[in-house]
């Protein structure tokens, strides 16, 4: 038996340290894009980028002065919108207000859903902190947010003029957010 | 004072581990007599340190010392005291020192039991543990120091996630983390090996006691960790290969095959190169695991503190250890020449087949693991791989594995003929046979479960038939007795560790056959399930310790004859803001009756009724497995391998 191993021994000997080379760069890329942002293994893409909202029809909130929505309100639009789910007992709802009623100072079009929100108590909230939208669903049984695949409250979408979902964020919008996000979108789709 | 004599302790042992790592190999390289002989009482040292370290952590947790930034965000002056202890490792930074606690007690255990190690080996071996605990311990220094004071102190603890407070969860990542820890002893063993380009015989009955007994804690950290999935989060299943739980089970596919492997090392003095190719990769896979749960690469139900910045460091420490542990290999594999021929038809042979297919096992859970990382980076797809993947991609693989475990220890060594060992199996293929069609019989046309019947009785009769093949059993009956006072633990341990993987898959498969039920109840009203009435009697308030519930109370009755009261609870934890569902559970031999209490509606009640067949085998079949290897371990052979210590000892008794 020969003491100096073949040449085809000695690759498989390296074939470890290449393997777990390569995966090691690979993780380093992806812990450089987690930082910088071009990496986010939590960002699962709505199923419904691109296509239109599904159908649905909601009454409005009792009290509110505001009309209900249905899905035919967000065909052929003037300007594009957002639609954000939200509810009274939702604490990120809280933090992402203030960025809505800038938004809406702003004059950007926002749909109202309250979510698993009892009327009386989503009007409750809407009054002491401000109404940002211009129009107000209520889907007290979750339907409707089962339709849009909503992963809970808060969350967004932005519907462009043909009426195609474009954007969608899970979690309180913050100003990064609208400034990263939000603001360019509403240009690009305008 | 006592933060800080922790946050001392933990330097003290960075120092004392780059000297260890030093010493030892400066001490090997010139065969000094003195140097080497500093490993041990260094490697004491180093103990010492990082105990005193971890018992400086535990104190402010026991005292609810709230100018800790690491108590305030992890503990509550009101939680049980286990549940204060058990919260100095479960944050992230708790969990490190513990890590390196159980590294530390390693080096520590390789210094007590060693004795009998050649010098120049224990010295390379107590030094690559030490630089493994430098790399840990730096890390814990740079970037997660658990001793961090806050000014001004704050009123009280946050308290700790619910969920976590529980006795399987406060013992899980110490047994996980003891199998991890261990595999780091086998790697050393490997460098050292390496470095001095020799393995031999006796090398591999040093590393298999360390294989086994880190193979056993991960089996009962994996089983323990399961088992809480299944209790404690309500969804009623045990497994979901969910990345975190894939990261725990790719250091033990690869542990289970180097213990194997390491037995071809040391009976045959063959596949050496491939198994400290395992140790390595068992090691590796261990840290590979670290890293994943760790730096937020991905996404999982388990969190740990997620930071980049963490993530990075990690990844340099897996640099350093898998890259230089490979590099290495690359390098000096070569020199070790394989000396062992055998035939594919033999008990190594068979050995070898359980490599190949363990490894394929362990390539496929790590490539559906990767995949939607890698996919996500390089094609920008976003992909998830679940259940389905795994269980097809799986099977396969474990098919042959289940045949050929019963099959392979009745094969001798060297040279084997397939068919007398086959002709000694046959009423163990009939015991398969019966399994599968007993499993028709009752449970109706459910293929996949008989086939797990099938495999069940097949491996829990190979077993048997491999003793009764050792004791002679029906050849030699009278001195069957005798025989197994004679049979070495080893070879019971083997047989027992076999028979626990069938009573395992015994319980998966009655898993397969579990029926649920969705319901909404008001008070008075029942539904079947399984032959079982469930009637829902009131919805109450109840107060805990410090979370107040609702828990229905759930009478099962089966033909009128009342059997057990069921009371799944939904508890509010104020403190933590937080809502956790606690199922009701009553476990028989036979099945476990399983409640989970959902949303109230107009008066009634969700409820989610499962009734899972066998499914406490398969923890039961786990905790065989770990007590199989345990009695294994015990094994005479095992203690004399140190055959120097094994002369002084004699030599004293002269």
């Amino acid at each position: 038996m020969s003491v100096s191993p073949g040449p085809r021994r000695r690759i498989l000997l390296f074939a470890p340290l290449g393997i777990a080379a390569a995966a090691g760069a690979g993780f380093l890329v992806m812990l450089r894009g987690l930082s910088s942002g071009a990496y986010n293994p939590k960002g699962v893409p709505s199923a419904l980028l691109g296509k239109p909202v599904p159908e649905f029809d909601l009454a409005a909130l009792a009290g509110a002065d505001r009309p209900g929505l249905t899905a035919a309100m967000l065909r052929d639009l003037d300007q594009p919108l957002l639609v954000n789910f939200f509810a009274s007992w939702c604490v990120p709802c809280l933090i992402e207000h203030p960025q809505l009623m800038r938004l809406a100072t702003d004059g950007v079009p926002i749909m109202g859903i309250a979510y698993k929100d009892k009327p009386t108590e989503a009007l409750g909230f809407l009054r002491k902190h401000g109404t940002p939208y211009q129009r107000i669903g209520v889907d007290l049984p979750g339907r409707v947010g089962i339709e849009w695949g909503l992963y809970g409250v808060p969350e967004t979408y932005l519907i462009d003029r043909h009426g195609l979902i474009r954007w969608r964020y899970a979690g309180p919008l913050t100003e990064d957010v609208v400034k990263a996000d939000v603001a360019p979108l509403l240009r690009r789709y305008a | 004072m006592i933060a800080e004599l922790g946050h001392f302790a933990l330097a003290l042992a960075l120092a004392l581990s780059i000297a260890q790592s030093f010493v030892g190999l400066l001490g090997a390289r010139w065969a000094d007599a003195r140097l080497m002989g500093a490993t041990g009482p260094l490697a004491a040292g180093i103990l010492i340190a990082t105990g005193g370290a971890f018992a400086c952590l535990i104190w402010s947790f026991v005292t609810n010392d709230t100018t800790v930034a690491n108590v305030v965000m992890n503990s509550h002056s009101a939680k049980p005291l286990l549940y204060k202890v058990s919260g100095s490792w479960g944050s992230h930074e708790g969990s490190m020192v513990l890590w390196v606690l159980i590294l530390a007690l390693c080096g520590g255990a390789v210094a007590a039991f060693g004795q009998g190690l050649p010098s120049v080996l224990h010295a390379r071996v107590q030094a690559v543990l030490a630089l493994v605990g430098v790399g840990f311990l730096a890390f814990i220094l740079a970037t997660s120091n658990p001793f961090d004071r806050v000014w001004p102190p704050a009123p009280d603890g946050q308290g700790l996630n619910p969920i976590l407070q529980d006795p399987g969860l406060a013992f899980h990542p110490p047994l996980l983390y003891l199998g991890y820890v261990g595999f780091a002893v086998t790697f050393a063993f490997a460098v050292a090996a390496l470095l001095e380009g020799r393995v031999d015989a006796a090398w591999g009955r040093w590393v298999r006691p360390w294989a086994l007994a880190a193979w056993s804690f991960l089996t009962l950290g994996i089983a323990l960790g399961s088992w809480w999935a299944y209790y404690e989060l309500g969804w009623g299943g045990y497994w979901f290969w969910d990345p975190v739980e894939n990261a725990s089970l790719l250091p033990w596919l690869a542990g289970c095959a180097l213990l194997h492997s390491a037995v071809v090392v040391e009976k045959r003095d063959a596949l050496k190169t491939w198994t400290v190719f395992l140790a390595l990769l068992a090691f590796g896979l261990s840290l590979l695991g670290t890293f994943l749960v760790r730096s937020g690469v991905l996404t999982s139900v388990h969190a740990f503190a997620n930071d980049p910045a963490r993530g990075v460091f990690i990844l340099g420490l897996l640099g350093c250890y898998i890259g230089g542990g490979f590099a290495l290999f690359a390098w000096r594999a070569a020199a070790m020449v394989p000396t062992g021929i055998f035939a594919p038809l033999s008990r190594e042979g068979a050995l070898v087949l359980n490599n190949l297919l363990l490894c394929s096992l362990a390539a496929v859970v790590l490539a559906g693991t990767l995949y939607p990382m890698f996919a996500d980076l390089l094609l920008g797809e976003k992909i998830s791989v679940g259940a389905p993947f795994f269980n097809t991609a799986t099977l396969p693989l474990v098919v042959p594995l289940v045949l050929a475990m019963a099959v392979g220890p009745l094969l001798p060594w060297k040279r084997a003929t397939l068919w007398p060992a086959l002709l000694r199996l046959w009423w163990v293929a009939l015991a398969g046979v019966g399994g599968y069609f007993g499993c028709l019989a009752i449970a109706g046309a459910r293929l996949g479960p008989a086939l797990g019947f099938a495999a069940a009785c097949w491996l829990i009769a190979g077993a048997g038939a491999d003793i009764s093949d050792r004791l002679a059993l029906f050849s030699r009956p009278r001195a069957a007795w005798a025989r197994a006072k004679g049979l070495p633990r080893a070879a019971w341990g083997a047989a027992i560790a076999h028979a626990g993987l069938g009573v395992m898959i015994l319980g998966l498969a009655g898993m397969g056959l579990a029926t649920d039920r969705l319901v909404v109840l008001h008070p008075g009203e029942s539904a079947e399930l399984a032959g079982n009435t469930y009637t829902l009697r009131r919805i109450e308030d109840v107060n805990g310790a410090n979370f107040t519930a609702r828990q229905a109370i759930i009478e099962v009755s089966r033909q009128g004859q009342p059997r057990v009261v069921l009371a799944p609870q939904k508890r509010n934890f104020p403190l933590a803001r937080m809502t956790t569902s606690e199922a009701a559970i009553h476990t028989t031999w036979l099945a476990d009756l399983y409640a989970v209490l959902g949303e109230e509606r107009e008066g009634g009640a969700v409820l989610r009724l499962h009734h899972n067949p066998l499914a406490p085998w398969i923890w039961l079949g786990a905790a065989i497995m770990a007590l199989g290897s345990a009695l294994s371990l015990s094994d005479r052979r095992m203690r004399i391998s140190a055959p120097v210590r094994k002369l002084a000892k004699e030599a004293v008794r002269a």
